[in-house]
């Protein structure tokens, strides 16, 4: 067992898989020498050298259409996007390329690139060091969509990616890459892609929250029970494909959700939850779904305080549909 | 394939005459306080950020010929388009310390209404373009604007900064395909300041130089001392002419150095030399500017310790305006996302102000 953040897990879950895969190549702007803006590659290149952790030229779509490239000769490339906000010149590759090559060659040449790359608000980036826009990527049949939110679940749910068959999106929350501490075990094991968590049992409502807002929806759990109020929060974990069983027995058992992430509200992943509740579970819900979610605005800067969903908002939240 | 590099002042300060451009006494010393003035802004920048006045710093140090002797050769009715090291240049087309400095603090008075990180700097009044952080994005849209002047028959010429890094993307690739196929009048400045983060510039590109990728997008390139203020403006301004006058895109490299951090979230010492800095710090573009006006006996002991003082006291007084003005009000967050606001966002505006509303009970 080791006391590690989460960038610590990344780092640590990069090395110990390079050492037992050497198909592993770690590719990005500033991933080597300088061991990534957020450091979650230091000392890799040291250790493994230039062949295997690649500084590139300042491209997304060459990094990505790259990854590919390598992929579909055997390798297994972890390209990192400095930030979310920056993998567009990179998006026609992910969306036309990464997703499709199984499906439209029936399966005979596949790419299983992990795409790694932090993401979300908190750290006062303005709009381009912000955002949270998994709801494209979730909108993309082929790809995987992972977010962990603790650093056993990171070093569990990258282990899981960098051994899976298929593309996996894996979403690095950056606001609690060094403020979320806790043990790790030192050996080998892997979180299931696809399975939720129960992160705190309750029986009067339920929260959904992944990535930093698991900690967010927990606080306000924390002031919920104060005033006698049972949460039940569930960390989703994998947005695509989502643990629809374990969301339906939570709804089953509270019949009261909310919902929180700090995308955009409109068409974010909330959407998404909130209907497969209503097509299979409408008649178990005993209050209108609420979601917590950020404004339907650019990603602020000085006002992001306001932007992002706080425990108050939350709490509100869980008040309403529980006293509805 | 190499293309030479221009040169009016050398580092000792001794200049040549054949190309030395047509530039009054008065003029000389103006350009020359702007960059001491550009220096101090980001010295102070960087401290404001360590201190905590201010969220983020990105800046300019070693840079300042390139802001001021490109500006300075475009007439006002020409567009810049910047990446987001070119503050410099905002001032030279007219913007004030005290616009850029409530920029800087993110104030209710910023025209940006505290939405941008430092120096994403923008000023409609004088066709300066708003930026954004997503490196080369804006190199397009200087091909674009141009084409409509072109198309409109306007002697507009366009400008668009960025940097070695920049070169990989797409967007420049792009926006130097079409300037080159529709003649655009755009000069491409390139601020070749070795460095893009941790990354150095023989990983940006094989070539032997920026300046000769135009070539293969079939216009001219041309490289120029990017620490001497008398060569990029000779250069810039012959490459504007050159525009106007219907003769199509010019690609130049200024080759300079980023003598600071890439920005206050970056530590240089993990990726780069000291003795590395320190040989460029020698060729420092104030520096030699400096030794230039000295031996044209225009500058003196006197001119420089007021040109300090004056830059000084202007910066002093910028922040202690900026500091005082309060946060952009709360409806800031919901207005300009489109001319007028749709019934979602009311609804979210008014739903955060009885939440905040609650909270102060
Ligand atoms: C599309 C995109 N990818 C990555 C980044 C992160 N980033 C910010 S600045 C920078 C380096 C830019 O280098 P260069 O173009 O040489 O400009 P300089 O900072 O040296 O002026 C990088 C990688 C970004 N802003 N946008
Ligand atoms: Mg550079």
């Amino acid at each position: 067992m080791t006391v590690l953040n989460i960038v610590q897990a990344v780092n640590h879950t990069l090395r110990d898989e390079m050492k037992r895969n050497d198909k592993i190549v770690l590719l990005g702007e500033d991933v080597g020498v300088n061991g990534g803006v957020f450091r979650a590659t230091e000392g890799l290149f040291q250790e493994f050298g230039p062949n295997r952790v690649i500084d590139t030229p300042l491209a997304e779509s060459g990094i990505i259409g790259v990854s590919i490239g390598m992929a579909l000769y055997g390798l297994k490339p972890v390209p990192e996007i400095q930030f979310l906000d920056f993998i567009y010149p990179g998006f026609d590759q992910i969306q036309s390329e990464l997703a499709k090559f199984r499906y439209r060659s029936g399966g005979q040449f596949t790419v299983p690139v992990v795409i790694r790359t932090p993401y979300g608000g908190g750290i006062r980036g303005s709009h381009y060091h912000s955002q949270s826009t998994e709801a494209f990527f979730v909108h993309t049949p082929g790809l995987k969509v992972v977010i962990p939110a603790t650093p056993y679940d990171t070093k569990g749910l990258l282990t899981a990616a960098l051994r899976d068959p298929d593309p996996v999106m894996f979403l690095e929350p950056k606001k609690i890459y060094r403020t979320v501490r806790g043990d790790v075990p030192d050996d080998d094991y892997m979180v299931p892609i696809g399975k939720a968590n129960v992160a705190r049992d309750g029986e009067d409502v339920t929260v959904f929250a992944y990535g930093a807002m698991l900690h967010v929806a927990m606080e306000a759990v924390e002031l919920a029970a104060a005033k006698g109020i049972n949460v039940e929060v569930v960390d989703l974990r994998t947005l695509l494909p989502f643990d629809i069983d374990t969301i339906l027995s939570s709804v089953k058992k509270t019949g009261r959700v909310v919902i929180v992430h700090e995308a955009c509200k409109t068409c974010g992943f909330g959407a998404e939850i909130a209907a497969q509740i209503a097509e299979r579970a409408l008649l178990q819900l005993k209050a209108p779904i609420v979601r917590v979610a950020g404004f339907d605005v650019p990603f602020p800067y000085v006002l992001e305080d306001e932007y992002m969903p706080n425990a108050n908002r939350v709490l509100n939240a869980i008040e309403k549909v529980h006293n509805f | 394939m190499t293309v030479e590099l221009l040169q009016v002042i050398k580092p000792t300060g001794e200049y040549v005459e054949e190309i030395e451009p047509d530039i009054s006494k008065d003029e000389l010393r103006r350009l020359y306080r702007l960059m001491v003035l550009l220096r101090n802004l980001d010295i102070r920048g960087l401290q404001l950020q360590r201190q905590g006045r201010i969220g983020f710093f990105i800046g300019s140090l070693g840079q300042e010929a390139c802001q001021i002797g490109s500006a300075y050769a475009l007439k006002p009715q020409d567009w810049a388009f910047p990446a987001y090291r070119e503050i410099g240049a905002a001032l030279l087309r007219g913007a004030t310390l005290k616009e850029v400095m409530n920029q800087y603090f993110a104030n209710a008075e910023d025209l940006q209404k505290g939405r941008q990180l430092t120096n994403l700097y923008g000023l409609k009044s004088i066709n300066f373009v708003t930026g954004s952080a997503p490196i080369a994005t804006q190199i397009p849209h200087a091909v674009g604007t141009a084409l409509a002047a072109k198309i409109r028959g306007d002697p507009v010429v366009t400008l668009v900064y960025f940097g070695d890094g920049a070169t990989s993307e797409n967007d420049f690739h792009t926006g130097m395909n079409f300037a080159g196929v529709f003649k655009t009048p755009t000069v491409f400045f390139c601020q070749n300041n070795h460095w893009a983060i941790s990354v150095p510039v023989e990983r940006q590109t094989s070539a032997e130089t920026i300046a000769v990728k135009a070539k293969a997008y079939g216009f001219e390139g041309v490289r120029v001392d990017g620490n001497d203020v008398l060569a990029i403006y000779r250069t810039v301004k012959e490459a504007v002419e050159k525009a106007r006058k219907g003769g199509g895109p010019t690609l130049i490299e200024a080759v300079t150095y980023r003598m600071g951090p890439h920005s206050s979230s970056d530590d240089p010492t993990r990726y780069r030399t000291k003795e590395e800095l320190e040989e460029w710090q020698r060729r420092d573009p104030i520096t030699r500017f400096r030794k230039y006006l000295e031996k044209k006996r225009i500058w003196s002991e006197s001119d420089e310790k007021k040109a300090q003082d004056d830059a000084n006291h202007e910066i002093d007084e910028a922040i202690a305006h900026a500091e005082k003005i309060p946060r952009p009000a709360l409806e800031t967050l919901f207005t300009d996302v489109y001319s007028d606001m749709p019934w979602h966002l009311e609804e979210q505006l008014r739903e955060l102000q009885e939440e905040k509303g609650r909270k102060e009970e």
